[in-house]
């Protein structure tokens, strides 16, 4: 039996609303924001990987495509039956993430109306400040599928416009929205182009290549290339994604099935190529980096590969040292981090010096998102170590002052109780 | 001790039981702790909206009947279907899903969503926090 008895009207009691596609971010984000006020606070927090919904502007991006051609045609299917995946590659049929309508948040069109600015960078700061972030790094959604695409032209317009968008219309709207330049990968001389054009760029603070493709990373015609990054002091980044047009994918009858399969199946395939062709002793300063492969497939590789080498030297010959040595030395981040199982999780950071190498991603607002908590909560990590991965290591590699960006998280519940 | 178990109890009317069984859920904030409360099958239930995943606004989600994998006697799929009697809350941040009247996640037990104390008196709903 209870001490007080009120109804749903009385002081202190609030109607609490579905969320829903058209919820306000920091409505969505609201137990973020406590969890941050709760233990994370003070700490600096990079999110390395979150995305851009530029179908929602996708115009915008197809009119600042270079080519007459390719550009009339992108917006001429823009206002038809192409509408917002006009030139690209993508299934929307395939496009599962929501679960049938489960996730909202993944493709949300919340209000902005009345907010100066992009309305991107009005969501993206929507959500900076109610997961507590000091800064976001922001990839393409849509084109992550670009390196499939048939029409290496396509690839080529497309990244050109929409690394303009970015650094054109988007980063210099807020100081703490930072972006990873996209690199058209299946055609080197334009990446090199690209990366000679961007390497200064202060928001540009790194190159990405969408892991979903088939080229082999190895190939001499990238060596130009990866000298010019490597010069730059900027981190290439990997970032895996799907396709169930693979071949190989194609068996798998569920969205589930092959998304688990395939975001870690292409950065495999790519460290793997890296590791065996001596990639890191060919450019020991180039700061390699792969992107939502999560953390469970690391440990596996470094013992496969390991166990292969020892075997096979002579099929690996440039190697000193054994792949796992090389993985301890690259970067990863975190998301979708698997942790039904802590003590396999606890031993997979140790394996890769999780410590110093691991740096947080959310990849918000995608539906497998993971909030800073997620680190922030592990009952077996140092506290020094929750402050390198959810920051401290992304501003060594990346470059970025520490210096607090963020409003206090109570501040944040104050302005804005939410809904939820 | 917790906050929680610091904070005098509290019971809060919802509503009358024709409300609470024509909108099937209501979520409040009470002082700061979300709680919803739903009607199934003539059951009352409540649940802390925190999703035990990652913390998400677990009961502001949808509400889906349970998804089944339908099975031949000869053991041939016969396709997806929706259950007709069972229907689960689902968190709108990741997608975890629970059943209404157990709390329990489907595809692991063991998972689940804590209770909060709930009864029906002269046809009021009223929840203890």
């Amino acid at each position: 039996m209870s001490d007080t008895k009120d109804t749903k009207t009385a002081p202190g009691i609030r109607e609490l609303a579905e969320i829903t596609g058209r919820s306000d971010t920091r409505d969505v984000l609201a137990h973020a924001t406590k969890q941050a006020a709760r233990s994370y606070d003070d700490y600096f927090v990079v999110d390395i990987d979150a995305h851009v919904s530029e179908d929602h502007f996708w115009t915008e991006v197809l009119e600042l495509i270079d080519n007459d051609v390719l550009r009339q045609i992108g917006l001429t299917q823009s206002k038809g039956f192409g509408g917002s995946n006009a030139l690209l590659n993508i299934s929307p049929g395939l496009s599962h993430q929501s679960v049938g309508g489960r996730i909202g948040h993944q493709g949300r069109r919340e209000p902005v109306e009345g907010v100066p600015g992009h309305p991107f960078v009005t969501a993206a700061r929507r959500g900076m400040d109610a997961m507590g972030l000091d800064y976001q790094i922001v990839f393409p959604s849509a084109m992550l599928l670009l390196g499939m695409h048939p029409q290496d032209d396509v690839e080529v317009e497309l990244a050109k416009a929409f690394n303009r968008w970015m650094v054109e219309k988007i980063l210099p709207q807020d100081a703490r929205l930072k972006g990873l330049l996209y690199l058209p990968y299946n055609t080197p001389e334009v990446c090199e182009e690209l990366v000679a054009k961007y390497a200064k760029a202060d928001d540009i603070i790194g190159f990405t290549v969408c892991s979903t493709r088939n080229n082999a990373v190895h190939a001499d015609c990238y060596m130009r290339l990866y000298a010019m990054i490597q010069d730059s002091g900027k981190p290439l980044a990997f970032h895996s994604g799907y396709h169930w047009g693979d071949p190989s994918f194609a068996q798998l009858n569920r969205f589930l099935s092959m998304h688990a399969l395939s975001f870690t199946h292409y950065n495999q395939i790519h460290v793997t190529n890296w590791l065996v062709n001596a990639m890191p002793e060919r450019f020991p300063r180039l700061k390699m980096l792969w992107v939502e492969s999560g953390l469970a497939w690391i440990p596996f590789l470094m013992q496969r590969l390991d166990h292969e080498v020892l075997m096979r030297p002579s099929e690996a010959p440039g190697l000193k040292r054994l792949p796992s040595e090389y993985m301890r030395e690259m970067f990863y981040t975190s998301q979708p981090m698997e942790r039904t199982n802590m003590k396999l999780l606890e031993v997979t950071m140790e394996a890769f010096n999780a410590e110093t190498q691991l740096l947080y991603s959310s990849d918000w607002p995608h539906w497998d998102w993971d909030a800073p908590s997620t680190i922030a909560d592990l009952p077996f990590l140092s506290e020094q170590a929750k402050r390198n991965i959810l920051g401290l290591n992304a501003a060594r590699i990346f470059n970025l002052d520490t210096t607090r960006k963020k409003p206090a998280a109570a501040q944040v519940l104050a302005e804005r109780p939410g809904v939820s | 001790m917790s906050d929680t178990a610091m904070r005098q109890k509290r019971d809060v009317t919802i509503g009358r039981l024709e409300e609470l069984q024509q909108r099937e859920r209501i979520v409040l904030d009470i002082e700061g702790i979300g709680v919803g409360v739903y009607f199934l099958h003539g059951e009352v239930r409540a649940w802390l909206n925190i999703c035990p995943h990652q913390g998400g606004p677990v009961c502001q989600g949808k509400i889906m009947p349970r998804t089944v994998q339908k099975v031949g006697p000869d053991q041939k799929s016969k396709g997806l279907g929706f259950s007709e009697t069972e229907r689960n809350i689902v968190c709108p941040w990741h997608g975890f899903e629970f059943d209404i009247l157990t709390g329990k996640h489907p595809s692991n037990p063991k998972l689940g969503l804590r209770a909060l104390p709930v009864r029906v008196e002269n046809g009021e709903v009223i929840v203890t926090v």
